[in-house]
């Protein structure tokens, strides 16, 4: 979606107007790398570049000083000596209420609960787009509605009757409830994606393998499937950011010894007792950051088509 | 619209069964959870449960005491004027960057990354690193301070008059990169002979975006409207770690309210209210899109 732009920069004169021959009387105007327009411009989009990175450096930067050093210096200052002991303490250390061990068990409740709640999720939401956008059945849009409508619904009117049930079924605080919890209400997003990836899939494909005696799973394990992973790439990028970074349905439906980790760094960092390690909250917060960071790094572009799909999740 | 009208008649009971079995979570999901769970809390929130939920009626007096209590007006006008402020400083300043973005500049990859990146993070990250920043013995005002000007004072978080500011500024640094790439989209799928045409008839560029661009834009901005919007109601997790709602009551939102009622304070009664007038909220913006999107005057403007 962003490629021409940056192709037609790089030659602005004679090179970039060739292919375009034709098209109209004015082609690109030759411009001058240092003309007024261009410093305007690098210099705007420089300012606000350095205001987005500014809490990323400030975070780092804090998180590598020992204490003394931060009660001295302002929050912009570098690290005169840089120490990783804030890194080792928030991992292994930190105290929240009655476990001192550190954002670690956080780490892996996170684990635990956001690879089977993708698994899950995304199984099931691309099997209902499936059914949704090749075998309709009489109800099916309607069902889809409601689950679509449902995902403006907000979700603190829904929360208590959830409780209720999983109380009912014994999972209410376990890892297992929340993973269901998840998969529940990732569901609308992820059906009416795969459901539109389905829907542009060509018919004649689907036809095919009718006429040739391919049943409802069949088809989708040997046909759509295949033909479908970047959407399953994308839905899993969306997928694990969203649920990585969950607070409310963490701090509503687990107990402390199954908190995930953003309600473990927030009890950490917002505890009123003791003094405040401001260079350990950072480090913990960093850490907490570090796995949507990483997936957002690593997967560029797909990362903003999974966002700009599912952005109504938010 | 698609082939299963002629995809297969012979074996209509079968296929339909199958896709049902498979649409069973979803099924479920649409009936119980979001219908059946949403009637639920309206229901429950004309009862007086406190500690557990429980049926004796008392019709509205729920919603009576709601709208009497200083913590829950609070909590409306907060959310009121975060959310106009952050909807507007959202569209300018994603607007305003996606339109320098589709200059054809270079590095146009690197400022997209270092724009959206926030995005990727949790709001009790983004949370408490603004808790950081706006710290007044560390943060901004110890900066300015400690470069001469000793009587600077930028002190949000602690200010009950301007929390509401501080919070919003954590907000946008966090979601004004998904508007960007929401506008810049947008952009894209403008059509190259338009702003030819424009530049031929020697219409200035801000015109041309002001007069011709952003009409022509209006369903990415009531796409991107609907979201700010519905993300703005559900706005919680910010305020948790930034503020916990203080000073004392000035930083409340409704989704917190509704929570410490539910959870903390045992009384399930003012909670379902609560987030009934929640639900009430998200209506009213989503009707009206609802209807533009799919109802009768489409097209006609």
């Amino acid at each position: 979606m962003a490629d021409t732009g940056t192709l037609n920069t790089v030659a602005a004169g004679i090179d970039a107007v060739a292919p375009r021959l034709g098209e109209g009387p004015s082609g690109a105007k030759p411009r001058r790398a240092l003309s007024s327009r261009n410093i305007m411009l690098y210099g705007t989009l420089t300012v606000a570049a350095l205001y987005y990175l500014l809490p990323l450096y400030v975070m780092v930067v804090t998180s590598l000083k020992g204490m003394p050093e931060i009660r001295l210096g302002n929050i912009f200052s570098p690290p005169m000596e840089i120490t990783f002991e804030p890194w080792v303490k928030a991992w292994a250390e930190a105290c929240t209420g009655l476990n001192c061990d550190g954002l670690s068990r956080g780490f892996w409740n996170s684990v635990r609960i956001t690879v089977p709640s993708v698994i899950i999720s995304i199984a099931i939401a691309s099997v209902n787009g499936y059914a949704l956008a090749n075998w309709r059945f009489k109800g099916s849009e309607l069902f889809f509605s409601i689950l679509i409508v449902g995902a403006f619904i907000p979700y603190q009117v829904m929360i208590y009757p959830i409780v209720i049930i999983l109380r009912e079924i014994g999972l209410y605080g376990t890892l297992s409830g929340l993973v269901i919890v998840h998969s529940i209400f990732g569901m609308p997003i992820l059906t009416l994606l795969f459901r539109n990836y389905f829907v542009s899939l060509p018919e004649e494909l689907f036809k095919a393998a009718r006429v040739d005696g391919a049943g409802f799973w069949q088809i989708f394990l040997k046909i759509m499937v295949p033909m479908s992973l970047p959407i399953f790439v994308v839905a899993m990028i969306l997928q694990v950011t969203g649920i990585w970074n969950d607070f409310l349905f963490g701090v509503v439906f687990t107990r402390p010894d199954t908190y995930p980790m953003t309600v473990q760094l927030n009890n950490i960092v917002n505890s009123v007792q003791g003094v405040k390690e401001y260079n350990v909250n950072m480090a913990a917060t960093i850490l907490t950051g570090l796995v949507p960071l990483i997936v957002y790094f690593v997967s560029g572009r797909l990362f903003v088509r999974g966002i700009a799909a599912g952005a109504v999740k938010g | 619209m698609t082939g299963q009208a002629q995809a297969g008649r012979p074996i209509k009971l079968l296929r339909n069964l199958n896709a049902k079995i498979a649409s069973i979570p979803m099924i479920l999901t649409a009936l119980v959870i979001f219908v059946g769970g949403t009637l639920w809390t309206v229901f429950y929130s004309f009862t007086n449960s406190k500690l557990l939920p429980r049926l004796s009626f008392v019709g509205i007096d729920q919603y009576e005491r709601l709208w009497a209590a200083p913590r829950w007006v609070t909590a409306i006008e907060n959310l009121a004027l975060y959310g106009v402020l952050s909807l507007i400083f959202s569209l300018v300043i994603g607007f305003l960057l996606a339109a320098l973005m589709d200059q054809k500049i270079r590095f146009e990859n690197t400022f997209r990354t270092i724009f959206l990146y926030p995005f990727a993070l949790s709001f009790i990250v983004t949370g408490l690193v603004w808790q950081w920043i706006l710290n007044p013995d560390f943060g901004i005002q110890s900066v300015v301070r400690s470069l001469g000007w000793t009587s600077f004072t930028f002190n949000p978080l602690y200010t009950p008059e301007i929390v509401i500011y501080g919070i919003l500024i954590a907000a946008l640094w966090q979601g004004t990169g998904l508007v960007m790439c929401l506008m810049l989209a947008g952009l894209r799928g403008i059509d190259e002979d338009i702003w030819k045409a424009a530049r031929v008839d020697g219409i200035p560029m801000w015109k041309t975006y002001l007069f011709i661009v952003i009409p022509m834009m209006r369903p990415v901005f009531i796409t991107t409207i609907v979201i700010i919007a519905s993300g703005i109601v559900k706005v919680y997790d910010l305020v948790v770690a930034q503020t916990s709602g203080g000073p004392g009551i000035s930083s409340e939102v409704p989704a917190k309210y509704v929570y410490d009622y539910m959870f903390q304070a045992q009384n399930l009664g003012q909670g379902f209210a609560a987030s009934t007038m929640m639900l009430v909220t998200v209506a009213i913006i989503i009707v009206p899109w609802a209807y533009l999107e799919f109802g009768g005057g489409r097209k006609r403007g």
